[in-house]
């Protein structure tokens, strides 16, 4: 089986709320890791994304100055210093089926729904680390690969061309979303 | 601060009207194979540092309830400007996200049914001040009697009665608005929500 050495790792936790703050770093520094920065809005955390360059983001939705979803945006820029391929992990508070879209739509790697678990967390992690995806550069979208699935009788504009689909079989965010936290 | 291994250069495949961006994998270095038999595990040891740390939550809580008594206090003296309503929306919101955590679950679920009437009532300004000032209420006294309360039910019932109440008055002052009515609708994505 395989183990993640989380000292290995340094990771960037975003959240305004200080309590959430406290039980992230608790959990994470129980999983091993030594290097975990916190900031507690998004202009902060972008600050500390470029200056630390963190391995994991994860950051909470709704915070003030930039909320997490332009965070992710701004991460997201293919032509930055920093590291634009960075897995992300939005872990929030909102539980719809529509805030998981609008999160893969800003090239959000993984999604976990609060009430927290160790369990959920560790998961997360587990796979971003071991099991990165492809990028996809499109004229409106640069983040990992979206498509999950198989979907050969789609044909919107949405549909890239130029080649088969070239497909990776892991449950779709919504699925994951849906896993306890 | 540790030093990192430089990160391998990507592979880019061009299509018509995309890249596809492969990295060999930048945090391999963070993996390694053990043994089946090996006795550490990671998720219970974080497990037993979160029961570790629950004797702080319900002082935690009470600092999130003062914070939306606060939050509210601020709008039932100066009305809904915009960072009063962003204000009470986050402190719902935290509480929603924190509560199951520090052991208030019934707590939680009020304040996601104030967070929906905050995020879809099409004027914050008139939805009823009972309504919210209830949601509030409710929140506190949740927290409060948790003890006795809980025991017989009482705050399930107090959070879903809200809720019903919250859902029927969104419901209606959402008739034509499609995209709020299907998010209202929708069901969460949170197991046992």
């Amino acid at each position: 089986m395989y183990r993640i050495d989380f000292n290995k790792l340094r990771f960037l936790v975003s959240d305004d709320n200080p309590h959430m703050r406290r039980i992230l770093r608790t959990l994470l520094h129980s999983f091993g890791a030594r290097e975990v920065y916190e900031s507690e809005d998004g202009a902060t955390a972008l600050e500390m994304f470029s200056h630390y360059v963190p391995d994991i983001v994860i950051t909470d939705w709704a915070m003030p100055i930039f909320d997490g979803l332009e965070l992710a945006q701004m991460i997201r820029q293919p032509d930055s210093n920093g590291n634009p391929y960075a897995p992300i992990i939005m872990l929030t508070g909102h539980s719809e089926k529509r805030r998981v879209t609008l999160a893969r739509d800003a090239g959000v790697t993984e999604f976990l729904a609060k009430p927290i678990s160790a369990k959920g967390l560790h998961q997360r992690i587990m796979n971003v680390v071991t099991n990165p995806r492809p990028f996809i550069k499109t004229k409106n979208y640069f983040g990992p690969d979206r498509r999950r699935n198989v979907n050969n009788s789609y044909v919107g504009p949405e549909r890239r061309t130029g080649t088969k689909a070239d497909i990776m079989q892991q449950p779709s965010l919504m699925d994951k979303a849906r896993m306890p936290g | 601060m540790m030093a990192k291994p430089k990160p391998p250069a990507p592979q880019i495949q061009a299509y018509a009207d995309h890249h596809v961006i492969t990295q060999p994998n930048p945090l391999r270095h963070a993996v390694r194979y053990v043994d089946d038999k090996e006795a550490d595990d990671p998720v219970a040891r974080a497990e037993q540092a979160l029961a570790d740390l629950s004797g702080e939550f319900d002082n935690w809580m009470q600092e999130e309830c003062d914070r939306l008594a606060a939050a509210h206090g601020t709008i039932l003296k100066d009305g809904f400007t915009p960072s009063a309503r962003d204000e009470l929306f986050r402190a719902a919101h935290d509480i929603k996200g924190d509560a199951a955590t520090f052991g208030y679950a019934a707590a939680g679920a009020a304040a996601d049914s104030l967070c929906r009437i905050i995020e879809h009532a099409p004027d914050i300004a008139a939805v009823p001040a009972n309504l919210i000032a209830h949601h509030v209420q409710a929140i506190q006294a949740i927290v409060r009697e948790q003890t006795s309360i809980d025991r017989i039910g009482v705050a399930e019932t107090l959070s879903a009665h809200l809720r019903n109440i919250a859902d029927d008055y969104l419901k209606a002052v959402n008739h034509d608005r499609p995209e709020h009515l299907e998010a209202i609708l929708a069901p969460s994505i949170v197991p046992g929500e």
